[in-house]
């Protein structure tokens, strides 16, 4: 008997000992994943930092010697960094407020009120998420060439504002509220439009706010539209501002200091948006499955 | 009479509601996916200034030209070549997405725990696709650097310890590694992303039971995870598999305009990258919209054979 709990003992003993052995496994493969990760970024700061004859040497400095931050100030002057700032928070500030109420107004009609015609037409509009992009661009591209919309913020806001695929994410999102709630709004004498502010609105924050923050992403990195409708330095916005950068100055003898420093630039505010809103983007890629 | 009433007013609710995003989507969606299968039938071309289209209607000529074959010296040759070679390399990059795939699970396996600190490891591997675009492009474009980068210094670095003299290869700039160049990028950006994600709900989402039940029946690990967790994560695979294919066709575009402008010799020129240039920089609009329709119908095809083949072994 007292053999047996021994042994029993032993045994949890060693499992328990194999538990923490597995964990620190995990842990040294995720470090070692993370690492890899995140040494390209590091690299990008690194070099931001260096002077121009210090990036091309060889072995490179992890650490710059010494550390200088021209670069930084350096890619304002170059090219009017600002203005692509500014342009890009503008327009994608634009498109996120237009395609977030388009789609809640329409997702509103398509989840909870009944007309002619509504399956059929969001069967439609399922069916066009399938559409390559290329497909729908071709034609678009010239009805802006005769809407005399080239180079205008016109053609970088308006047709990025309806989309099927927020309409498509809120309607998921609207059927599971329960009916009930609504059932009783409309017995107190609440309009249908009312309905939509009262209720669906507001509890359906956590969705609107994820497709707010899918669609500003999508926009800031938005880069085949705003290459084809922009040509004037002006109305560039920042990854295009980046390629025009990169096209023009140093394309032959890159200067990699500024180029990071300008990088990192653009990178900055969304990495720092993700951090901080991190739920919204897991639980808008649970909800609908689909990349932003 | 009243009900009557009532149901007219939601009528007209309703389409009040959806015209804003109704005439958006008619206007720069569904119209314009005919209007382009229209452009295919015309040589249809911009000219510079004033900008008007021009061109006749040709039938299927752009298609002929553009998976046609004629006879050269009694062999055949394609009508257009440069095509081939870019479907090709189309294929060839897309050949990363099992790896993406099979590395988002493995890391997904991973973080399926209850660890301090997981949150921050699920953090570092989403930032690339959290800052995917042109700096993560650049970034890259300066790692594969042949001289001075990260990657060939590290290579020779290892060569030192190792008392070997390792030259790395000149990356982007060689033919031969321009590809495998892109897919170990597309592989870092993508592993830790979306789809990792996913195959972690889908982790969470199976029932704890299961497991115990397994390990009552003397189950080792490896035998857990071919008959527990693999069926029972089967939808989210068919799914993410069916999404990277779609987006696999469509690829290649921005990385390839940053880093390598399609070069060395067309290697890295994707079929987005040839309708880009023949909308944009050679103005040959129906020749575009035929290339854009063809992909659209190989994506097509492609997931009506996936769902119909695919998801027989799908386990719900």
């Amino acid at each position: 008997m007292k053999k047996k709990s021994e042994a029993l003992l032993h045994s949890k003993e060693t499992r328990k000992r194999k538990e923490t052995l597995g964990r620190l496994a995990v842990y040294l493969v995720l470090t070692i994943g993370g690492i890899s990760m995140i040494l390209p970024f590091l690299w990008m700061i690194s070099t931001s930092l260096k002077e121009p004859q210090a990036i091309y040497t060889f072995p490179p400095k992890w650490i710059p010697d010494p550390i200088i931050f021209t670069s930084y100030i350096k890619v304002w002057k170059i090219v009017p960094f600002a203005r692509f700032y500014l342009n890009s928070i503008f327009i994608a500030f634009a498109v996120t407020v237009g395609q977030v109420m388009t789609s809640a107004f329409a997702a509103y009609a398509f989840s909870r009120l009944r007309f002619p015609g509504r399956d059929k037409l969001f069967f439609a509009y399922l069916a066009t998420l399938m559409i390559p992009y290329s497909v729908i661009l071709v034609p678009v591209y010239i009805l802006m060439v005769y809407f005399r919309w080239i180079d205008t913020y016109k053609a970088l806001i308006i047709p990025a504002m309806f989309t099927a695929y927020g309409t498509f994410m809120l309607r998921q999102f609207f059927m599971t509220i329960p009916r009930d709630l609504e059932d009783a709004a409309r017995i107190d004498g609440c309009s249908l439009v009312g309905i939509f502010w009262r209720i669906i609105i507001p509890l359906s924050k956590p969705a609107l706010a994820t497709l707010t923050m899918f669609t500003f992403m999508a926009s800031w990195n938005n880069f085949m539209w705003p290459l084809l409708v922009t040509e004037s330095v002006e109305k560039k916005t920042l990854p295009i501002g980046l390629a025009y950068f990169q096209e023009v100055y140093q394309y032959t003898q890159p200067d990699w200091s500024l180029l990071m420093a300008g990088s990192l630039l653009a990178v900055l505010p969304v990495i720092i948006l993700f951090v901080f809103n991190q739920r919204f983007f897991v639980e808008g890629i649970k909800l609908t499955g689909i990349k932003g | 009479m009243r009900m009557l009433k009532a149901k007219h007013r939601e009528t007209l609710v309703a389409y009040l509601f959806l015209t804003p995003n109704l005439l958006g989507f008619l206007i720069f969606t569904s119209i314009p996916v005919i209007v382009s299968l229209g452009f295919s039938f015309f040589n249809a071309r911009l000219a510079p200034w004033p900008q008007v289209l021009s061109g006749e209607f040709v039938g299927l000529g752009n298609f002929i030209k553009l998976l046609g074959f004629h006879m050269q010296d009694g062999a055949p040759v394609a009508n257009d070549p440069k095509f081939w070679q870019f479907t090709g390399n189309t294929l060839f990059l897309m050949m990363v997405i099992p790896f993406q795939i099979f590395g988002s699970l493995i890391l997904a396996l991973f973080m399926n725990r209850k660890m301090k600190g997981i949150v921050a490891f699920r953090t570092i591997y989403f930032l690339p696709t959290i800052a995917n675009g042109v700096a993560i492009y650049l970034l890259w474009q300066w790692v594969y650097n042949p001289n001075f980068g990260l990657l060939n210094s590290m290579i020779t670095k290892f060569g030192e310890i190792l008392n070997l003299q390792l030259v790395g290869p000149n990356w982007l700039s060689s033919e031969a590694w321009a590809k495998p160049s892109l897919m170990l990028m597309g592989l870092w950006i993508v592993i830790g992303g979306h789809n990792a994600i996913l195959y972690l709900a889908a982790l969470q989402n199976i029932p704890k039971d299961f497991y115990d039940a397994a390990s009552i029946d003397g189950a080792n690990p490896w035998q857990k995870f071919w008959y527990i967790t693999w069926p029972m994560i089967s939808p989210t695979t068919f799914f993410i598999t069916i999404m990277a294919v779609i987006f696999g066709f469509q690829s290649g575009f921005m990385q390839a305009y940053i880093m390598t402008r399609g070069g060395p010799n067309g290697a890295t020129t994707t079929l987005e990258y040839y309708i880009f240039k023949n909308l944009y920089e050679w103005h040959h609009v129906g020749y575009a919209a035929t290339i854009a329709w063809f992909l659209f119908v190989v994506v097509f095809l492609v997931t009506l054979f996936n769902w119909r083949f695919g998801g027989k072994h799908v386990n719900y």
